[in-house]
């Protein structure tokens, strides 16, 4: 039977871009289909009837939502290329560990800087925290998992295509701040499917300052 | 010789995440350690195995540390091979997780706070809110003992532990009606085979106790 794969996204979407990236790193084929967040099409509410969000994997016509979900079913379906969580169960636990701590913190965070008038100073402050402690963990490594690339990189690369949007919001530089993420960031472009899949800095802020009228 | 397994886990008796563990750890038969921590005065060891979240459960295998109740599930379940709680396809994992994310994310706070709100009709759209949600769960039941199918599984220790173990008992205190057998006939069902194994069983906070300390939880939610 031929492998159908549809995904249902947004291409600024720091979520949509780690299922991207996943399904990249493992050479799948799939059909990208950018929805209107504004006026959602009748796939998407049937697809993800109780969120409605983005991104959405169809696999041969069965929906799998939630981006952390999806690429671990990507990792799981296709497991051959490019294995995106360690063999080991403990260090498998360590990176979910991280790649919750990065949904529960990072977005949360990073949202009220542009999102929310007069929230931008503290929440520059805790994000540059949050990125701290990310640091810590990578440590000297040449990604999270070590030598290979792998769930937790994929987890918050995506955020990199934001650094402008946060930086120009909250009148800081997380570049000059966190200069080891950076770094690390900088590595992770060198792979085809982030730089495949990564949005231009510019064009995401230039976007954010359009919604809220600014440019 | 079987080199000797150290497992330990520290724990809350009210809370559902460390519950969870727990029946996990009683369905594969493996012997633990439990530390029961206090709410208010967390101990030295918790903070120095969590410094980050600072929360249990925590479980320490062989001097490794493993955080968040369903990440600890799943290594539970990846370390000790015997009673699989995980479905094997893929497809099927992904349907329990998404589930799962659902009880432990958007559940937990619409139940939460339809206890902690002071007002009736407050109280009652979030209880509304909350039964729509439980519904999902409601259809996955359909046709099924168990979310697991004919054995308890990964979905029903986190639904098991978090609704009809700790939520319902929070309602039962404030006198909120949310889930009837006639809304709710796979649920209602569902629990009572859940009721029925000793795993899980045995892990359920006492009620009394229990009622008494989610009315403590929702004043303090009230007065924050």
């Amino acid at each position: 039977m031929a492998e159908e794969v549809i995904l249902l996204d947004f291409w600024a979407s720091m979520f949509g871009m780690r299922t991207r990236i996943a399904l990249e790193e493992k050479k799948v084929k799939f059909d990208y289909r950018e929805q209107d967040l504004w006026n959602k099409g009748s796939l998407l509410l049937e697809m993800n009837p109780i969120h409605k969000k983005i991104p959405v994997l169809i696999h041969n016509g069965k929906p799998v939502c939630e981006s952390l979900i999806q690429v671990e079913y990507i990792d799981e379906t296709w497991p051959g290329e490019n294995p995106l969580l360690p063999s080991d169960p403990y260090q498998r636990a360590q990176a979910k560990f991280w790649a919750d701590f990065i949904d529960k913190k990072v977005n949360v965070t990073a949202r009220r800087i542009w999102a929310i008038k007069g929230e931008e100073k503290e929440a520059s402050k805790e994000l540059i925290e949050i990125f701290k402690t990310l640091e810590s963990e990578l440590g000297d490594k040449h990604y999270f998992g070590g030598e290979t690339f792998g769930y937790v990189d994929i987890a918050l690369i995506g955020f990199y295509s934001w650094f402008g949007v946060y930086n120009k919001f909250g009148n800081m530089s997380i570049e000059t701040e966190c200069p080891t993420l950076t770094a690390w960031a900088q590595r992770c472009l060198k792979r085809e499917s982030v730089a495949k899949t990564l949005p231009e800095s510019e064009k995401v802020t230039a976007f954010i300052s359009q919604r809220l009228g600014l440019e | 010789m079987a080199e000797k397994e150290e497992v330990k886990l520290l724990g809350i008796w009210a809370s559902p995440f460390s519950r969870r563990i727990e029946m996990a750890l009683k369905l594969k038969g493996i012997p633990y350690d439990y530390v029961e921590e206090i709410l208010e005065h967390k101990s030295p060891l918790l903070l120095a195995l969590n410094p980050i979240h600072k929360k249990v459960p925590v479980l320490v295998h062989n001097g490794k540390t493993i955080l968040e109740s369903q990440v600890i599930l799943e290594y539970i379940d990846e370390t000790w091979k015997q009673s699989p709680i995980l479905p094997q396809d893929p497809y099927e994992r992904s349907k329990a997780r998404f589930l799962a994310k659902l009880v432990d994310e958007q559940i937990i706070t619409a139940g939460f706070v339809s206890m902690a709100r002071a007002d009736e009709k407050g109280r009652e759209a979030l209880a509304e809110q909350t039964r729509e949600l439980i519904m999902n769960l409601e259809k996955e039941l359909v046709g099924k003992d168990f979310f697991g199918g004919k054995s308890v599984g990964f979905l029903d220790l986190v639904a098991g532990s978090m609704i009809p173990f700790c939520l319902e008992r929070g309602w039962e205190g404030i006198g909120l009606k949310v889930i009837t057998e006639e809304k709710f006939p796979e649920y209602s069902r569902w629990v009572k085979n859940l009721e029925k194994v000793e795993a899980v069983k045995d892990c359920i906070p006492p009620r009394e106790k229990h009622v008494e300390h989610m009315n403590y939880m929702g004043e303090r939610i009230r007065s924050a």
